[in-house]
């Protein structure tokens, strides 16, 4: 591996991690928002839109963000990925198109047509994570086939893996649970006490079967993909402390608040916990994952482009980056920290 | 069908549709931006009115831009994996710089919509034109990727290897400004368009009202010349276009013209179908040494005819009536604004007649159909190649299958998408009508 396909794999994997992140709360927002849509008096639908209408549209760009980057920093895996993944990455498509276009028109419409379209929205997006993570076990190698010289992709293998079943089970299950924890954090910082409520009773009970799910993914992954299995205990450190994260922040939910001792939790360092717990696991996932794109067939180095290019495209994320984030701060204040914003009665 | 017929109208057809979106995203910016500044110079509070409802508008269309781009910059990976392996090798800046692009436009949209009422009117100026400035670079970037495909620079192919890689010539090759260009002022002039449309549309709903008459006379006016001053820009941008191709497509531009023959003093032949067996083109009108002036601003120009390159090489000769499609809206669009623009600055009469407005409701549409012929002329004249003369579309091709099916539900998703826009768009318009903001009390700014 030279330091240049290994840079510029970090740089997708951290586009991966922060889409996972932002993912998981936007279609976690979506699906809440659908659930507590006739509970109006818990507020807990409108603090979910006060946190999506601003964010979706900038949590979008990341996936284009990883595609580009893929293809760009990789283009000699491009042609099996891309034929790999004709039809799921289609059917992704499709929902997503359907739960953004959706998303949009619920907010313009009036209230009976309004729900109809929050159902549609909610119940794509909660699907998508599902098929969106089947991405990984494919790239673990064993639902390939040379046909014809042309990789095919087994979907019936697919969908008789019980790993594939456990990393969807872990997508849905995670998503709820980021999505709820950073909601109750979002409606305590907008003084919202009901929302407040219905949102770490939602992260108690999601939290524990998402852990579930991610010990299942361990045990599956062990007879159906060893060798990233034996590569991941290697980082076993990075795996307990992912753990470790995990009870910190079911212990913060028992925490008195720092508002109101009477009151229980403290949303804010469960959040923090919890991408800590996030960003530790991705990272043992993505160092035994290496030097693999595709197990057996792409390494990150034969795949990778050419080395002007890379070196061109390196610096545009330099420029990019510094023009950026002045922007992405102002957002940020305009929306996670204005009591103004956050603090409104009506949405 | 083959897998390559099929994907070539899955990609022409996801295409088709996010272009009807993305030219507005980068048209509709612009007409906000104006009426913004205008409120600001002007204090007519008309104008704050104008910027909210299109932004309104605005936001639900990019309810189906997104989406729809993000379908095709990952369907171009998914159907197209041999182009993509190239692209990623030798011409990955536009899209790397587009990701920025849509971030500028991502974020400061939501800051525009959603926190016009706690941001001054300065930084309201400064959102919107960095929306704009957003729109158009990823139009520009994008563009640039289609324009390299027609005048590849910046490498070279030596046994099936790509070597000399140089990004920046690439970036930088010879038809990027010109095509860019005329993508950009076509946008803003459909832009302009769609609101003239709408607005004599209302206009002619509204004859009796004097006050409805009057706010919506306002904004024709801003569609018309708009719309005028970027239509002339596009023809005169197209005209560049033309030569382009004459330089470096030699035979794009033979069929978009139907000229078979090579010849100095060569006729432009206007209208009429292309018809192969006879070589001609039927039911056309020919201006003669025309198309010589056209190609190199000489009538002694030698122009190449389709009779020159192997009959394989021939792009479908049916792009000679979309050419001329595109050709004939300009030429009308930028007629009719001037006429509009006679009548009420010149002439000075308030009062449009019937028959006028009537002509200016289709002009949003055509300005788009326009858009949408250009491109199908420029995707589909560069066939059989997808990298002119270096890489043929053929070969890049997906081998996975499946792709009538996957034809069939996007299709299907695209037309659920365009239903439920159109419906929630004139709802919404429907149950806030412009009379329940006009005359609002208070100094304008809080009508966010
Ligand atoms: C409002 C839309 C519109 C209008 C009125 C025109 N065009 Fe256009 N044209 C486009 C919108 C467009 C486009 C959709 O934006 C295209 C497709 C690809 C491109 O680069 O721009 C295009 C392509 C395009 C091309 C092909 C470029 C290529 O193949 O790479 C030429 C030669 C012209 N145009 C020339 C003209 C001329 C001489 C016009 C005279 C009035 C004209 N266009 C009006
Ligand atoms: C947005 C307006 C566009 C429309 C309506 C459009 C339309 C089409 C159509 C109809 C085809 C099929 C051509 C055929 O096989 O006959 C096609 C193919 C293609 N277009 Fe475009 N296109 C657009 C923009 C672009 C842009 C901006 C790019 C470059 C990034 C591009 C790249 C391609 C590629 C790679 C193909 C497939 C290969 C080929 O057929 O050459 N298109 N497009
Ligand atoms: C020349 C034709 C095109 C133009 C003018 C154009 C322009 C735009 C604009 C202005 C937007 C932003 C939409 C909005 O916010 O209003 C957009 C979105 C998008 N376009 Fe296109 N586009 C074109 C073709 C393409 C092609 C060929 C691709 C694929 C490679 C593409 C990929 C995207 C993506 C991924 C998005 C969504 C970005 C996001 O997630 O925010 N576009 N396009």
């Amino acid at each position: 591996m030279t330091t240049d396909a290994l840079l510029a794999i970090t740089v997708v994997w951290g586009f991966v991690f922060i889409y996972a992140v932002m993912a998981t709360m936007d279609f976690g927002a979506g699906f809440w928002s659908m659930v507590y849509i006739n509970k109006e008096r818990t507020n807990a639908t409108n603090i979910a839109n006060r946190y999506l209408s601003p964010t979706w549209e900038v949590t979008n760009v990341f996936i284009v963000a990883i595609v580009v980057a893929l293809f760009s920093f990789f283009p000699g895996a491009t042609f099996i990925l891309g034929t790999v993944l004709l039809i799921p990455g289609s059917i992704i498509l499709l929902l997503l198109a359907i739960r953004s276009g959706f998303l949009v028109f619920s907010h313009y419409s009036k209230s009976g047509y309004g729900k109809l379209l929050t159902y549609v929205s909610g119940i794509s997006g909660f699907i998508i994570p599902a098929i969106l993570l089947l991405v990984l076990p494919i790239t673990h190698g064993g639902f390939i086939e040379v046909i014809d010289g042309a990789h095919q992709l087994q979907l019936d293998k697919l969908f008789t893996s019980p790993n594939a079943y456990a990393f969807s089970g872990f997508a849905v299950t995670s998503t709820l649970f980021l999505s709820s924890l950073l909601l109750s954090d979002y409606s305590n910082v907008a003084n919202e006490p009901e929302a407040y409520k219905v949102y770490r009773r939602d992260a108690l009970i999601v939290g524990p079967l998402s852990l579930v799910m991610g010990f299942l993914i361990m045990l599956t992954l062990r007879n159906e993909a060893n060798w990233i299995y034996t590569n991941m205990m290697e980082y076993l450190p990075f795996l307990i402390g992912s753990v470790a994260m995990f009870l910190i922040a079911g212990g913060a939910l028992f925490l008195p608040s720092q508002k109101d001792k009477r009151k229980l939790g403290r949303p804010r360092l469960a959040v923090v916990a919890v991408v800590a717990q996030y960003l530790l696991a991705s990272y043992a996932y993505g160092r035994a994952h290496l030097p693999y794109m595709l197990y057996p067939d792409v390494t990150i180095q034969d795949g990778f482009t050419h080395p002007n290019t890379f070196h061109a495209v390196f610096i545009t994320y330099i420029v990019g980056f510094l023009i950026l984030f002045p922007g992405f701060f102002y957002f940020w204040r305009l929306f996670m920290k204005d009591k103004r914003y956050l603090d409104q009665k009506e949405s | 069908m083959d897998d390559l017929v099929l994907a070539r109208s899955l990609f022409g057809t996801t295409m088709g549709f996010h272009i009807i979106f993305a030219s507005l995203g980068v048209g509709l910016p612009l007409m906000i931006l104006i009426a913004e500044l205008l409120f600001q110079k002007t204090k007519d509070p008309d104008y704050a009115v104008m910027a909210k409802r299109w932004t309104k508008g605005q936001a639900v269309l990019l309810g189906v831009a997104i989406p729809t781009g993000t379908i095709a910059g990952v369907q171009l990976a998914l159907l197209w994996p041999g182009f993509m392996e190239v692209i990623g090798r030798v011409m990955a800046l536009p899209f790397q710089i587009e990701i920025y692009a849509f971030f500028v436009e991502a974020l400061f949209m939501s800051i525009y919509v959603y926190a016009a009422d706690r941001i001054s009117p300065r930084m309201r100026i400064v959102s919107v034109s960095l929306v704009l400035i957003g729109a158009a670079a990823s139009a520009i970037l994008i563009t640039n990727v289609h324009a390299f495909e027609g005048t590849p620079a910046g490498f070279r192919i030596e046994n099936g290897e790509i070597v000399d890689v140089d990004p920046w010539a690439a970036f930088f090759n010879p038809s990027f400004i010109v095509t860019a260009g005329h993508v950009v002022v076509s946008a803003f002039m459909t832009g302009a368009f769609v609101i003239a449309s709408i607005a004599a549309y209302k206009m002619l709903r509204n004859m009796k009202n004097e006050r409805l008459y009057k706010f919506h006379r306002k904004a024709l006016m801003m569609g018309l010349i708009v719309g005028g001053i970027f239509s002339f820009l596009t023809a005169l941008n197209g005209h560049e276009s033309a030569q382009m191709l004459h330089e470096y497509q030699p035979e794009k531009l033979a069929a978009a013209e139907g000229l078979f023959e090579t010849q100095r003093y060569a006729p432009l032949a206007v209208g009429g179908f292309t018809d192969r067996e006879t070589q001609e083109v039927k039911w056309g009108i020919e201006i003669p040494w025309a198309l010589s002036f056209l190609a190199d601003n000489s009538f002694k120009t030698e122009v190449i005819g389709l009779n020159d390159f192997p009959e394989e090489y021939w792009p479908p000769l049916f792009v000679h009536t979309l050419f001329n499609a595109m050709v004939g809206i300009g030429s009308l669009l930028i007629l009719l604004s001037m006429i509009g623009f006679f009548w009420y600055k010149i002439l000075k009469r308030p009062h449009f007649p019937k028959w006028l407005l009537v002509l200016f409701v289709p002009s949003g549409i055509l300005s788009m159909l326009a858009i949408e012929f250009g491109w199908i002329f420029a995707c589909t004249g560069r066939q059989p190649w997808v990298i002119y003369r270096l890489l043929k579309t053929e070969d890049v091709v997906t081998a996975s299958g499946q792709i009538g099916t996957l034809f069939i539900l996007f299709t299907l998703v695209y037309v659920i998408l365009g239903l439920a826009v159109i419906l929630v768009l004139v709802y919404y318009f429907k149950r806030n009508p412009v009379e329940k903001e006009l005359d609002k009390p208070g100094d304008g700014v809080s009508v966010y």
